[in-house]
């Protein structure tokens, strides 16, 4: 324990939330939590709530892990990550099955797949394990909002070229390329909706931030 | 104590594992009232679905008091009714009974214009897991009204394209008999052009084994109705 108290909110902390937006982005840079950001991205809202979700049990897990990271026996650390993750996977899906039961019907498949969600098991590994809980959870913070953040443009672009619509939490589906459009011969492109445009339209977004960012380029 | 050692991780890993478990069941207890609640409207917005009515949770519970209210019973394989709240059987258990002693829930429904609908809960096996639905027919009770499927944790973009409009919509104007009123049920085909065909309806691509799964259930559910359906 040092003992000079460290302010809250010093550079050293908001950059562990600042950077995963950015050059660490689990997506874009790390290429973790594909398989989830293919699945869910068709439509914005479970996209949305995907990543509320992931922040939940992302936080969590971070926290109660950094919080017993010196009780746990080494050899079965992976169990008890696994154990911690699971827990709160299912708390989560059972909140959503009192509380939203629309969603957690479009994400029963995906709430179950947050547990493999190769960020989680990442970022315990490679920060929680390691740094205090208040970081941890920044860490955690900063890294469910740079995924939710790829999903969310990715799930925009998606819904609104593949069904001309945006369907938001409490909102519902709302259309959004104007009939005249339509009238005028435009037609959706239902090629967006199928899984392989996510990872057209992730390629587009890591394109677009190497060319502006010429040190992640891999030499 | 030494914190590699055997004894330690043992009591660390069961000391963990029965806390875990004690905060899931009682988050689980504590939530169950109100789950129970979402299924049970899930339930009533499905049924009404099936014939053509759109309901949302909030008024979900007022339209089906409405168009169906009490009007629903239970019948045996004889096709005589029997005593129970339709609304209350679990169809999960009655399809792993013999036909002869399952429960037969039927809902009767009136529509605005004073057209009666009877309709049918089916359920049954797909790929990943339980596929559900129901099905309504017209008062000849032959020819099919609407359909609405649903399904557990079939593979999106594939199997789980049986909840929507494109796959049910189809079913509409199929009947279940054929003209020597013999029980065809609804088969579900690959690549045939199903439009003329009064008993089969288009499959899905790619999503062969729900599709099976789907023939199989309807097959399955409404056989055990054939002495109801021909009176």
């Amino acid at each position: 324990m040092s003992s000079e108290k460290e302010p809250l909110f010093s550079a050293k902390n908001l950059k562990l939330i600042t950077t995963p937006l950015g050059a660490q982005n689990p997506i874009t840079n790390q290429v973790l939590g594909i398989c989830s950001a293919l699945a869910v991205t068709a439509k914005l809202e479970p996209a949305i709530v995907m990543s509320i979700s992931v922040m939940f049990v992302l936080v969590f897990s971070n926290l109660i892990i950094s919080l017993i990271r010196n009780t746990i026996p080494s050899r079965i650390r992976i169990i008890v990550q696994l154990v911690i993750v699971a827990a709160l996977v299912i708390l989560v899906d059972q909140i959503l099955k009192a509380f939203a039961y629309e969603v957690s019907k479009q994400l029963s498949v995906f709430v179950g797949l947050i547990i493999t969600n190769c960020i989680i098991m990442g970022r315990l590994e490679a920060f929680a394990l390691g740094n205090k809980p208040w970081a941890s959870v920044l860490d955690g913070i900063g890294n469910a909002a740079g995924y939710g953040m790829i999903l969310v443009i990715v799930a925009f672009f998606r819904e609104l070229l593949g069904a001309g619509t945006l369907t938001l939490p409490g909102l519902g589906t709302l259309q959004i390329v104007p009939d005249f459009l339509y009238d005028l011969g435009y037609v959706n492109n239902g090629l967006m909706i199928l899984p392989p445009m996510a990872l057209v339209t992730v390629g587009i977004i890591i394109w677009v931030q190497r060319s502006r960012n010429k040190d992640l380029i891999e030499s | 104590m030494d914190r590699q050692g055997n004894t330690y991780t043992f009591l660390y890993a069961s000391v963990m594992v029965i806390m875990v478990a004690a905060v899931l069941a009682f988050v689980s207890q504590s939530l169950k009232d109100l789950q129970d609640k979402n299924v049970e409207v899930a339930k009533k917005i499905d049924i009404l679905k099936s014939v053509n009515i759109e309901s949302t949770a909030v008024d979900a519970k007022d339209k089906f008091n409405k168009y169906i209210g009490e009007n629903s019973f239970i019948l045996n394989i004889n096709g005589e009714k029997t005593s129970g709240v339709a609304f209350d059987v679990d169809l999960a258990k009655e399809i792993k009974k013999e036909d002869s002693d399952r429960q037969y829930p039927v809902y009767e429904c009136t529509l605005d214009g004073g057209a009666k609908k009877y309709v049918i809960p089916v359920r049954g096996k797909g790929l990943w897991g339980p596929i559900w639905g129901y099905v309504s027919l017209n008062e000849d009770k032959n020819t099919i009204f609407g359909a609405t499927f649903d399904h557990a944790k079939e593979t999106p973009g594939l199997g789980a394209e049986i909840n929507k409009e494109a796959f049910q919509k189809p079913f509409v104007g199929k009947q279940l008999f054929d003209n020597s009123g013999k029980f065809m049920s609804v088969k579900v085909l690959k690549s045939t052009d199903t439009s003329a065909n009064l008993h089969a309806v288009d499959a899905i691509s790619g999503g062969t084994i729900t599709s099976k799964g789907l023939e199989a259930m309807l097959e399955d559910c409404l056989s055990g109705y054939e002495k109801f359906l021909k009176n």
